[in-house]
């Protein structure tokens, strides 16, 4: 390009937008890592978590959770073809994003990312087709004969889902479930791998003072497992409310019977919950245990994290992430005669307290200079007026927090994961 | 009959010997060891802040004028009798220190201590976090010592200007992959000398070959004592100084 076209092109100082210099700041300093980067951890966080959950059955005969398992997997799945999606609306070059795969450069934490995800979605894919195989078959005799478009559709999709392995005799189901507690057994080292190694994308940056310990990848995780929980149960009670309210002003209400309206089952609420409270006690206690590590030590960033810390960030770390995040709903889950609207109220605030935690990291880790001696502050846009302000503004975020949810209604037409009575 | 087999043989075991993939180090034994190291001085005692340097640089590298991004810059500080702090860099020093208001500030000069400059560039370390994190290998070390960016393939990330300690990549607001000092790469290695070095008229900037003992860059680095920046960070910085505080960042 030569130097007229570079002085006459349109220029994006990529940051400008949202940042606000405090005090002394390196000229070129800005934050490079915005909304986006939060939703991604978020994210992958929500499918490591929701993939555990599952596994907790499948794997550890956990059989309170076997409503839940089906239904997590699911969710999971969905969640996961999303997760790399904040990663592309971030990339400056999102056309390039497969040389990750062509050119992976392994002494970046980065690199291993496309084969971690691909091996992951191959993982949770074949766990789903084992767990729904029967069902496929089955599938495909029941619509044999039927006649109609969308019947012929869903007789051909299921018998390619099927992959020719028509039989469903009592010992090949019983392979199909050795399969299953084998991919569930795989997959959560897998799904802690690739979670935990999003932390460690941020663990391991030693420029940054707030994000390098060797804390990070496990506070990841069990976050990330805290989150994923959440969600299931949250999403759980809220359709299986939305049924019963559907069943209620139904016409054929007066043929129904209480048991069948039911709604959301709080014994399976009350067993998950109890799951929630025990990861939610790991994670609180690494990320205290991590902050309270840096004030006692000191090092030289301290001066500057104590005044992020304590000081700019003080509502947003401890009074939405610790305070509403993890005190008041550890608090609901906690006290006794635990409600369905109480505990999907916790879980609500769970899933937010989890959210701000990201946020904290990864904003806050960029809320002072690499000098420390400057801060900088983030505007999140929420009107977008170009293409940057929509993928890394509000709109951007809120695409992304939508499109699992789209995804898992798609998926509930052929794969039904929802056990209503 | 025999012969074509013959060549069928030979064509299908060529293409096996042909390619090798060489290891990290075989591949860096294959390449001959350079002769040439490229290492950066800085004067602190003798620059004035003028920031002829920057513009020289912005202007040599196609770097868009008037974005606050920069390759190099020059900061001011001002260190007052109670122990303060204060610094700046107004525009990267583009245009100068053209007022006396530091931090938006007035400060009496009777109760400055010291106060001095610092010019700012790429490092081009000996173990360059943003070489190490790069998920594709876009961005490099030659065999001088000198990280460069492979524009064609970038995908802008953003992490290596995340790794870097000093602050020195950004995203090159046309080009929109990362952007960093690259010692004029172009320059340095026709024989010239940096845009920045030639702009400076005190000769607070200099560029050599470290590994030439009769180089008067590597002359003042080996005799006179010279600091570097952050080196608690590992990262093995190239940019020696001349005159470093402890204050400065």
């Amino acid at each position: 390009m030569t130097p007229e076209a570079v002085h006459g092109a349109e220029m994006i100082v990529h940051g400008a937008e949202w940042t606000i210099k405090e005090l002394f700041t390196y000229p070129n300093e800005y934050i490079y890592w915005t909304i986006q980067i939060v939703m991604y951890p978020y994210l992958t966080g929500l499918v490591a978590g929701a993939f555990v959950l599952s596994s907790l059955y499948h794997v550890f005969g956990q059989n309170d959770l076997k409503d839940m398992a089906k239904f997590a997997l699911v969710f999971s799945f969905a969640l996961l073809l999303v997760a790399p999606m904040p990663l592309l609306f971030h990339l400056q070059q999102p056309q390039r994003n497969f040389e990750v795969m062509l050119t992976p450069h392994f002494t970046s934490a980065i690199a291993a990312f496309g084969m971690v995800y691909s091996f992951y979605l191959a993982i949770v894919a074949s766990e789903i087709w084992f767990v729904y195989r029967k069902f496929f078959v089955e599938q495909t005799v029941a619509l044999k004969g039927k006649t109609g478009i969308s019947n012929t559709l869903l007789r051909i999709t299921y018998h390619v889902l099927t992959l020719g392995a028509y039989d469903i005799s009592e010992s090949a189901l019983h392979k199909d479930e050795k399969a299953i507690k084998l991919l569930a057994g795989i997959g959560i080292p897998v799904a802690c791998f690739l979670h935990g190694y999003a932390g460690f994308i941020f663990g391991s940056v030693k420029a940054n003072a707030l994000w390098m310990t060797p804390l990070m990848p496990v506070i990841f995780i069990m976050s990330a497992i805290v989150s994923g929980i959440a969600l299931c149960m949250l999403t759980d009670i809220v359709i299986m409310e939305w049924k019963k309210f559907r069943i209620r002003t139904s016409r054929k209400r007066w043929e129904m019977t209480a048991d069948e309206i039911g709604g959301a089952e709080i014994d399976i609420v009350k067993k998950t919950s109890k799951y929630l409270l025990g990861f939610m006690i790991a994670a609180l206690t690494l990320e205290l245990v991590d902050l309270i590590f840096r004030g006692y030590t000191a090092m030289k960033s301290w001066d500057i994290l104590r005044t992020v810390i304590y000081g700019k960030d003080f509502t947003k770390i401890f009074i939405l992430q610790y305070g509403l995040g993890n005190v008041l709903p550890f608090v609901l889950l906690l006290l006794p005669r635990l409600t369905v609207k109480r505990a999907a109220l916790a879980a609500v605030l769970v899933l937010f307290g989890v959210f701000m935690m990201r946020w904290n990291v990864v904003i806050g880790g960029q809320a002072f200079s690499l000098s420390f001696a400057g801060y900088m502050e983030y505007h999140l846009p929420m009107m977008p007026h170009n293409m940057e302000t929509f993928k890394e503004g509000v709109l951007g975020a809120l695409f992304m927090g939508v499109l699992p949810f789209i995804l898992f209604w798609l998926f509930n037409k052929i794969i039904p994961s929802l056990k209503f009575k | 009959m025999l012969a074509t087999a013959a060549k069928g043989a030979l064509v299908t075991a060529l293409p096996l010997s042909a390619f090798k993939i060489l290891g990290p180090a075989e591949a860096k034994a294959a390449v001959k060891e350079s002769a040439v190291r490229w290492g950066f001085l800085v004067d602190t005692n003798r620059c004035v802040g003028c920031g002829f340097c920057v513009k020289a640089c912005k202007l040599e590298n196609e770097v868009p004028y008037d974005p606050p991004l920069t390759r190099t810059w020059v900061e001011r500080y001002v260190i007052l009798k109670d122990g303060r702090t204060l610094i700046d860099t107004p525009n990267g020093a583009r245009d100068g220190f053209t007022k006396p208001e530091i931090q938006e500030r007035d400060v009496n000069p009777k109760n400055i201590a010291k106060a001095f400059f610092v010019p700012k560039l790429c490092n081009q370390c000996e173990n360059p976090p943003c070489v190490q994190v790069c998920p594709v290998g876009a961005t490099y070390q030659t065999p001088g010592g000198v990280v460069l960016v492979d524009r064609t393939w970038c995908i802008g990330c953003g992490y290596c200007i995340m790794a870097c300690p000093y602050g020195a990549r950004f995203f090159h607001p046309v080009h929109k992959v990362a952007e960093k000092c690259t010692f004029c790469y172009h320059r340095i290695t026709q024989g010239m000398t940096t845009a920045c070095v030639q702009a400076c008229p005190f000769g607070a900037r200099k560029i050599g070959n470290l590994k030439d003992m009769s180089d008067p860059v590597t002359k003042i680095i080996l005799s006179q004592r010279v600091g570097i920046l952050k080196d608690a960070f590992g990262t093995k910085p190239q940019v020696y100084y001349l005159g470093l505080d402890e204050t400065v960042r």
